[in-house]
């Protein structure tokens, strides 16, 4: 049992639909989220990727279609399954999501002192275990409001590895970042990854940075997938539409305009707006 | 005509829906009351938030009250040559009304707009969400302290409240306006009934405390996660809190009159 579960997929996401009122998010994607690996899910902005690690990790619910987490059917466990299973899941929020009221040390001590009754001598040598794993140990004493968007998206991640989880989702870990804070964050993704055997899901649009740590990546556009594969597959895939997202072109299968009558028969009808 | 019909029936079904989860909202954090008993540090620290900063503001208010129902009541009084049942006026309006309906009205605009922009900030910045993904429930950890904390505070800044208006009173009535200082307690200590006002005025602090609790924590998680959604539900949360207790005070005060 436990070697069967140790090489099926960390996750498999089976037929998966998702509506928000009338606006249709996923209709029936299939996927699978090997371990140890990263694995990036990318697509235009408002395609749903952040409401994937939301259905992921239980916060949503799908209208179809299975969720299946380690083992584990998410959308059926009961409440307190489904926070066992959280705790093994670190998640880095692209705000960051510190609590405002309490320091860095503070923050990353968070789940410690909530899920475990360790002395506050090993409380103190773990959330120092991993503010050094980030860099930042010696910015311990800050408020979040001292930090730079940089540096709160690394105490987010210090906290997100302070209960060793199996896995991490990162939502949006490099968007609004310097180039500097950028390649930090994109060596520690994978950095944290193989040093501590984690597999990570990384939700993104930033072509260059997913393409240089991903193993493999899905693309997603208005609900299904549109290819998937490592990122040299998909760069050179058949695919039409992934070339230029992946190359950033700004026409082709997605149009530089918005749908509108003929430029001119629109000149020439002045009288009607 | 229809689209009128409509938008009336689009505003009903709003309304039930809002009050539906309030209500799912509120079973929910008394179910989690519970795991308060193992962690009363969570209560204590709200307790300083909502009660012990709410304290100048409420005994200042009570202070004015009281020193102008001194004022008020020596003018009437004094035309029946029946100033020395000052004190049983100041307390009896104090404990019975004023004190928990001031308390109340001032409670929520201090205390329980602080608690929503609060409660709405924390989900806006998406602090409730990572507390969920961190397997911490954030109706035990954030809603339940915040929430019996309101509660708790409620009937004992009511009970501050009309303590400082009782001293108001005096300081008027008997310091300025020359009456008997012992007529004065004595009164008040002869008309004053512990079952019939005292508690009365308890009862409805507590009943306050949780109605003001209760709408404030829930506007907060409730508010649509914009700048614009906080500063609705801190609005809401003056509002509905006002009109409630005003209405809950009317309905206290008639049953507990006819008892």
């Amino acid at each position: 049992m436990t070697t069967e579960r140790s090489t099926a997929p960390l996750i498999e996401i089976e037929d998966l639909h998702f509506r928000r009122g009338t606006h249709t998010i996923f209709e029936g994607i299939s996927l699978q989220i090997p371990r140890g690996k990263i694995t990036a899910v990318m697509g235009p902005s408002g395609t749903g990727k952040t409401t994937l690690l939301r259905l992921i990790g239980g916060q949503l619910r799908p209208d179809r279609g299975r969720i299946v987490v380690d083992g584990h059917e998410v959308h059926r466990l009961a409440r307190s399954e489904l926070y066992r299973l959280r705790k093994r899941m670190g998640m880095l929020f692209q705000s960051g999501a510190l609590f405002t009221h309490l320091n860095v040390f503070e923050n990353v001590a968070f789940p410690l002192r909530e899920h475990t009754r360790l002395p506050e001598r090993l409380i103190r040598t773990l959330v120092l275990l991993k503010l050094e794993a980030v860099g930042l140990r010696g910015a311990r004493d800050l408020m979040p409001s001292e930090l730079s968007g940089g540096m709160a998206r690394r105490v987010a991640l210090a906290r997100a590895i302070a209960l060793d989880p199996m896995m991490i989702l990162y939502d949006e870990p490099f968007a609004g970042l310097d180039p500097i804070t950028m390649g930090v964050i994109v060596s520690l993704v994978r950095r944290l990854n193989d040093a501590l055997g984690l597999s990570s899901i990384l939700v993104s649009h930033d072509v260059p940075e997913v393409s240089s740590i991903a193993d493999y990546i899905y693309l997603i556009s208005e609900g299904k997938i549109i290819d998937s594969g490592t990122p040299e597959a998909v760069r050179h895939g058949s695919s039409a539409w992934a070339r230029q997202f992946m190359e950033g072109l700004p026409d082709g299968p997605v149009p530089y305009h918005y749908p509108a009558p003929d430029y001119l028969d629109d000149l020439i009808n002045t009288g009607k707006s | 005509m229809v689209s009128l019909l409509q938008r009336l029936g689009h505003f009903g079904l709003s309304v039930f829906q809002s009050l539906g989860r309030a209500h799912l909202f509120l079973l929910r954090t008394l179910w989690s009351l519970g795991s308060l008993t193992w962690r009363p540090r969570l209560l204590i620290r709200e307790l300083y938030s909502v009660g012990v900063l709410s304290l100048l503001i409420i005994l200042v208010s009570g202070l004015f009250v009281g020193m102008v129902l001194g004022y008020q009541g020596y003018i009437t009084l004094v035309n029946f040559g029946a100033e020395e049942v000052l004190g049983s006026v100041v307390a009896l309006s104090l404990v019975r009304e004023l004190g928990p309906v001031v308390t109340a009205l001032l409670f929520a605009g201090r205390a329980g707009s602080a608690l929503a922009a609060e409660i709405g900030l924390m989900k806006t910045t998406e602090q409730l969400s990572s507390m969920e993904m961190m397997a911490v429930d954030p109706y035990k950890r954030v809603i339940a302290p915040r929430f019996l904390a309101g509660i708790l505070a409620m009937p004992l800044l009511a009970a501050a409240f009309s303590a400082v208006g009782v001293w108001g009173g005096y300081f008027i009535g008997v310091g300025l306006l020359g009456v008997d200082g012992g007529s004065y307690w004595s009164q008040m200590q002869a008309s004053v009934d512990f079952y019939d006002d005292v508690l009365s005025g308890i009862i409805k602090s507590i009943v306050f405390g949780f109605v003001a609790s209760w709408i404030a924590v829930f506007q907060g998680y409730d508010a649509t996660p914009t700048s614009e959604g906080i500063s609705r539900a801190t609005t809401n949360t003056v509002v509905y809190t006002a009109l409630a207790v005003l209405a809950l005070d009317f309905i206290l005060t008639g049953l507990m009159f006819s008892a």
